[in-house]
């Protein structure tokens, strides 16, 4: 051990695990490649100005969904590697991953999913739609907001390193002690883990604090709660559930933390350590944190719906109280992951039964979702198909959810591949499905051309069908007595099954190829693709009455709201275009202190890892004086001149007269 | 169309692997093997047909209403601002509420009946077996026949089984799929579990949380036999001679994978309880399962040496 | 861990009456800012409220070393806690000072708070020097781990609100009762007032219940 260089040392590098090395000389060589092409095209200063500094939410929003699916060619290539492995390792055969980095990857794939893939992308839409759906010009703490953005991509940037620095979690994604302990996992492993979550866990809490009081005090005049776009109700309420179940996490890891670090006996088997009781506080975090990822799919589900079937949505009012009601259950229901611990059978029932009443409110909303498509008028542009396969899909999972909520089935099925697919069938059919569709539905509207339909659909086709293909083996498996997170097994029955489970990945890659595909091919066609109006799908709330993309401010007028669906109701009455007097708009600053905060919680997440004491110290205080130098910089704010406004305005009216 | 071609294609090839798939079909959780496995059996089967009552027809609406109200049938009946009624709101509430009622119900009942730490209401009078979790076997140690093994026990069938359980290690759960009930098996902590194989029968078992590198390989089997074959079994694991005492059992905790069956003909009775000892905390009077407390102690250095031993 | 999050930044809203001036003055942003911080404060609540379960669940895991009643002087903690409700209070007289503007008045209580805040921390930290060498720190056993954890997460509040007491001080002294520092008053203050109610909460569940 070093006092430069902690427990760091060049054995560090895995040259001897050659999977893991072609993983690291594909992300070196990615990143290369972008650094070299933004220097190439001289766009650093560019970058820093509009970018890297930015604390608009349209900006912040992107550069999320980009962190998103940059990581979900991560995740997704971890999964591919786990099905090829458990198609292959039947009776004597190893498969190709050797157990110790398998067990990295069935850890890291989940971590990453949830954390860097899921949680990113939800927070980037509603970074770009939530301030422009209720009327507002940003949210209520800009600074904050791109300081919680570049939190998110440290800890992403730390799993990352993991790859090429040490190694990263043995555990599973949640890391349950005894495993994660010292004494079982003396690696860095669990460390990396740590820190990752606590880092961006942290930009996660502040999120769900801005948008909370962004949604609560800065709607548009006359915007009162019922007349709320649905997919903002939805993410109100996964800010609420952000701001009261993110602490619960950051106590548990830090509890861990400190029994790895200090020496602590929380959790560990000697000392008095109870390790059940991690397993309720980190499920007491992760069940509401399945919701909130799952609430703002059911909002931009409820948005496509009504758009596409060009018809209001039906039962407002119950899909808000449904929203609420789950909410709040989902709080009353995290010792179902564990009803095999031996609680007892009236802890069990009581939260057995609080479960299957979550299902009652989800029933609503998909009855909802179905009679607004019910005398309406449907379009199958991209998005109302991946709306249309999520409602099918999600009913199935959500099936499986209330079957694994029986105790008695559970005792058979807890930890099984039933389980797997079950979650699966809910995180894909439900959040994955609705955030594409969300990217779908507004990428339009953040860049001002649509993506191309043809590579959309074929993005879907994949997307669904393999799907199926790759997780309907999994419920047999299930009922075959499969365990998870198997590196290799014996019973030969099972291989057949594994093998299609992986041609389903292969489906799904392909799925996932034609996203990026579209994504490509759209920017190259992007003026064949473009929307001038701001509204090519016929929208019914506010955001689509902007241009697209929206200026800077948003809003040259604030809207004043009279119903719900403010802009369906603008359109009828003719009333869409305010071209009164401007006044001068109040806009923040860019700054990059956010930035600079960001990377030192790298380098402290870093320094904490490999015990680099002075790297840890050093970064903190250097987070902490960064925020105090902050506050004595009176100037964060401008007033953006009236002529500047006018300009704006005009060349948007005029784009809009020419294609009249 | 080459997507309709590919994907008709994609579909004959399915339908062959199922067929080829499903003709060697043994599914461990359809064929329970004792009351227990069957019980639960039934409800996942009794939930699966709740739930289908609502999946069905949401499925079936769906296609349909995607198909009738497509933009271009301008036949269908269009009502831009339709957005409410009552008797929509009472069916879909109403319904959902019915269907759970019925399964919050079941569910209450069948926790209570099917509760591991119940015992089975049998003439038959229960054997005890005692179970450790180690690094990466199963320790079975029965302290009516003074008997242990490694990765295999035998019963009599039709002989309710109690399992108590604890762990020297990381969690880990304890698991025969044909006979039902998983229980996690934790340090510090004894779990139980009551199990009966109705008729003779050779069943696997496992663990089924992740306890690290040898994992996979964690599994043993049940065997249910005959009172007499049982007898002779234990007679069999006797005279194989080995004695399992706490001073060689620090030896066998010490980390291990792919383990073939070992027998004890002899061993310590204290040392179940002498496992639970090394990380229950006596002064805490707060563990959820039941607590055995006897005077000796494993050293505790043992334990400490046989983490780190792992952990290389 | 968490930190302290200060909300410098301006907000930018919708103007509640209809548009028409010239000039759009900012809408009430030291309101959002006060109400943002109540809001982290509530997730706050949260991540006590989980170190107090732990601390529940743990209380009795000695592992055959000291309990609470074996450790805990009553006396010392009272003159502790003294010193943290009558920081409280000085608060109080600070924040009626930011009422009047009067920047000298604001500085002087602000400085009898954070001597008050000192003493605590001082107080604090040699209990927890005394406990550990004497052999029961946080790894002597489950309950010390989260006996540490738990009033040391507070003390860490305390120490950031007092880090942050002299930024603001200095920010006050040289600029005055300006808006902005009245919201960061106010908000530092809705801070204090809070950790005071957590120690209550410790005061009682730990050291008054650890004799029961």
């Amino acid at each position: 051990m070093d006092f430069l260089f902690g427990k760091l040392s060049w054995d560090a590098i895995p040259f001897h695990e050659p999977v893991a090395m072609g993983g690291v000389m594909g992300m070196v060589i990615a990143g290369l490649a972008v650094l070299i092409g933004v220097t190439y095209f001289k766009k650093w200063g560019y970058l820093y100005r509009e970018w890297l500094t930015s604390v608009d939410h349209k900006k912040l929003g992107i550069m999320y969904i980009i962190l998103a699916l940059v990581m979900l060619l991560r995740g997704f290539a971890d999964a591919a590697m786990m099905r090829t492995q458990q198609a292959m390792a039947s009776g004597g055969n190893e498969g190709f991953l050797h157990p110790d980095h398998y067990n990295q990857v069935f850890t890291a794939h989940g971590v990453i999913m949830i954390f860097f893939m899921a949680m990113p992308f939800m927070v980037g839409l509603m970074n770009i739609v939530v301030p422009l759906q209720i009327g507002a010009r940003d949210v209520a703490f800009p600074f904050v907001n791109s300081l919680s953005f570049w939190l998110t991509f440290s800890g992403a940037m730390l799993v990352n390193a993991s790859l090429a620095l040490g190694e990263f979690a043995r555990t599973g994604w949640l890391a349950y002690p005894p495993l994660s302990e010292l004494a079982y996992s003396p690696g860095v492993g669990v460390d990396y883990y740590i820190w990752a979550l606590q880092i961006s866990g942290l930009g996660t809490l502040l999120t769900g604090v801005n948008f909370f009081v962004t949604i609560v005090k800065m709607r548009a005049p006359g915007m009162t709660w019922m007349r709320l776009p649905i997919f903002t109700w939805t993410a109100l309420c996964t800010n609420v559930l952000i701001i009261v179940a993110f602490p619960i996490l950051t106590v548990t890891l830090a509890m861990l933390g400190a029994d790895r670090y200090v020496g602590m006996h929380f959790f560990t088997n000697d000392g008095g350590g109870n390790a059940m009781m991690y397993v309720n506080l980190i499920w007491a975090w992760g069940h509401p944190e399945v919701y909130i990822l799952v609430l703002p799919a059911f909002g931009i589900f409820s948005e496509i719906t009504a758009t596409f079937c060009s018809k209001k949505l039906f039962g407002y009012t119950s899909m808000v109280y449904a929203t609420l009601a789950i909410t709040v259950l989902s709080f009353m229901v995290w010792l179902h992951h564990f009803f095999t611990m031996g609680s007892g059978a009236n802890v069990n029932a009581f939260f057995g039964i609080a479960t299957m009443l979550i299902s009652i409110p989800t029933g609503v909303k998909i009855f909802n979702w179905l009679f607004t498509m019910y005398r309406g008028r449907i379009r199958f542009s991209t998005p109302m198909l991946w709306t249309v396969g999520f409602i099918i899909t999600f009913v199935i999972g959500g099936m499986t959810g209330v079957m694994l909520a029986v105790p008695g089935a559970d005792f058979l099925l807890h930890n099984s591949l039933f389980l797997i697919a079950h979650f699966h069938n809910v995180i894909i059919g439900g959040v994955l499905f609705g955030y594409v569709a969300g990217m779908t539905y507004w990428f339009p509207k953040s860049f001002g051309f649509r993506l191309h339909e043809g590579l959309g659909k074929v993005a879907f086709w994949c997307w669904l069908i393999g799907f199926y293909v790759a997780f309907m083996p999994l419920y047999v498996l299930g009922f075959m007595g499969m365990t998870r997170r198997m590196q290799h097994y014996d019973n030969a029955a099972w291989q057949a099954w594994l093998i299609v489970a992986a041609v389903g990945a292969l489906i799904i890659a392909a799925g996932i190829g034609a996203m990026v595909l579209q994504i490509a091919y759209s920017v190259w066609k992007r003026d064949e693709l473009r929307d001038t109006t701001g509204d090519p799908w016929g929208g019914r709330t506010l955001e689509w009455m902007t241009d697209s993309p929206p200026p800077f401010y948003n809003f040259a007028h604030t809207p004043v709201v009279h119903t719900l669906d403010a802009l369906a109701f603008m359109k009828e009455r003719g009333d869409v275009h305010n071209r009164e007097r401007y006044a001068e708009i109040h806009m923040p600053r860019n700054t990059g202190v956010g930035l600079i905060m960001g990377l030192l919680s790298l380098t402290l997440g870093f320094g904490l890892i490999w015990h680099i004491w002075w790297m840890a110290a050093g970064s903190f205080i250097g987070m902490i004086v960064a925020f105090i130098v902050r506050s004595f910089d009176e100037d964060v704010d401008y007033y953006v001149p009236i002529p500047e406004v006018e300009r704006i305005e005009n060349e948007r009216h005029l784009k809009l007269a020419n294609q009249g | 169309m080459k997507q309709a071609r590919s994907s008709t294609r994609l579909a004959g090839v399915l339908t062959l692997a199922a067929a080829a798939l499903l003709s060697g079909c043994k599914a461990a959780l359809l064929e329970p093997a004792g009351r227990v496995a069957a019980d639960e059996k039934q409800l996942i089967i009794t939930s699966t047909l709740l739930m289908l009552i609502v999946v069905i027809p949401v499925i079936i609406l769906t296609l349909y209403f995607a198909w009738k109200y497509r933009a271009s049938n301008t036949e269908a009946t269009y009502m831009p601002n339709w957005s409410y009624s009552h008797r929509i709101e009472a069916v879909v509430w109403g319904i959902p509420i019915a269907i759970i009622l019925v399964l919050g119900i079941l569910t209450w009942k069948t926790t209570h009946e099917l509760d591991p730490y119940k015992p089975l209401e049998s003439s038959v009078k229960p054997i005890t077996i005692e179970v450790v979790s180690l690094d990466w076997k199963w320790l079975f140690i029965y302290p009516e026949q003074h008997i242990a093994t490694v990765n295999e026990i035998q019963f009599p069938a039709g002989t309710p089984v109690n399992f108590k359980i604890t762990s020297d290690t990381v969690m880990n759960v304890f698991f025969i799929p044909q006979l039902g009930s998983q229980i996690y098996a934790m340090a510090g902590m004894q779990t139980q579990v009551n199990l009966i194989a109705d008729q003779p029968g050779v069943y696997d078992g496992l663990s089924t949380n992740f306890s690290g590198a040898g994992f996979p390989d964690m599994k043993f089997t049940a065997t249910a036999t005959s009172q007499a074959d049982f007898d002779a079994w234990v007679a069999k694991v006797k005279a194989s001679g080995g004695k399992l005492g706490l001073d060689n059992y620090a030896d066998l905790a010490k980390p291990t994978q792919k383990d073939p069956v070992k027998y004890f003909g002899n061993v310590e009775p204290v040392l179940f309880s002498a496992v639970l000892d090394k990380y229950m905390d006596k002064s805490s009077g707060l563990k959820l399962a039941d607590k055995i407390c006897l005077p000796t102690k494993v050293a505790g250095a043992a334990g400490d040496m046989q983490a780190k031993q792992r952990a290389e | 861990m968490s930190t302290i999050v200060h909300q410098q930044s301006q907000t930018f809203g919708a103007h509640p009456h209809s548009d028409g001036p010239d000039h759009e003055h900012h809408h009430d942003a030291g309101g959002n800012t006060v109400f943002g911080f109540w809001i982290y404060l509530m997730s706050d609540c949260l991540l006590f409220a989980s170190l107090f379960a732990g601390y529940a669940v743990l209380s009795r895991n000695t592992a055959g070393g000291p309990t609470g009643a074996q450790l805990f002087d009553l006396k010392y903690v009272a003159i502790e806690t003294l010193f943290l409700l009558l920081s409280s209070i000085t608060y109080g007289m600070a924040m009626m000072g930011t009422l009047k503007r009067n920047a000298t008045k604001v500085l002087l209580w602000l400085a009898i708070t954070g001597l008050f805040g000192l003493g605590f921390i001082g107080m604090e930290l040699n209990e927890f020097h005394h406990l550990i060498e004497e052999g029961n720190g946080p790894q002597r056993s489950a309950f010390l781990s989260a006996f540490f954890s738990l009033v040391g997460t507070h003390g860490i509040h305390v120490s950031s609100g007092l880090l942050w007491l002299a930024v603001l001080m200095y920010q006050v002294w040289t600029k005055g009762v300006t808006e902005t520092n009245r919201t960061r008053l106010m908000c530092l203050s809705l801070f204090w007032h809070f950790l005071d109610i957590v120690w209550i909460c410790v005061f009682t569940v730990v050291y008054l219940m650890g004799f029961l």
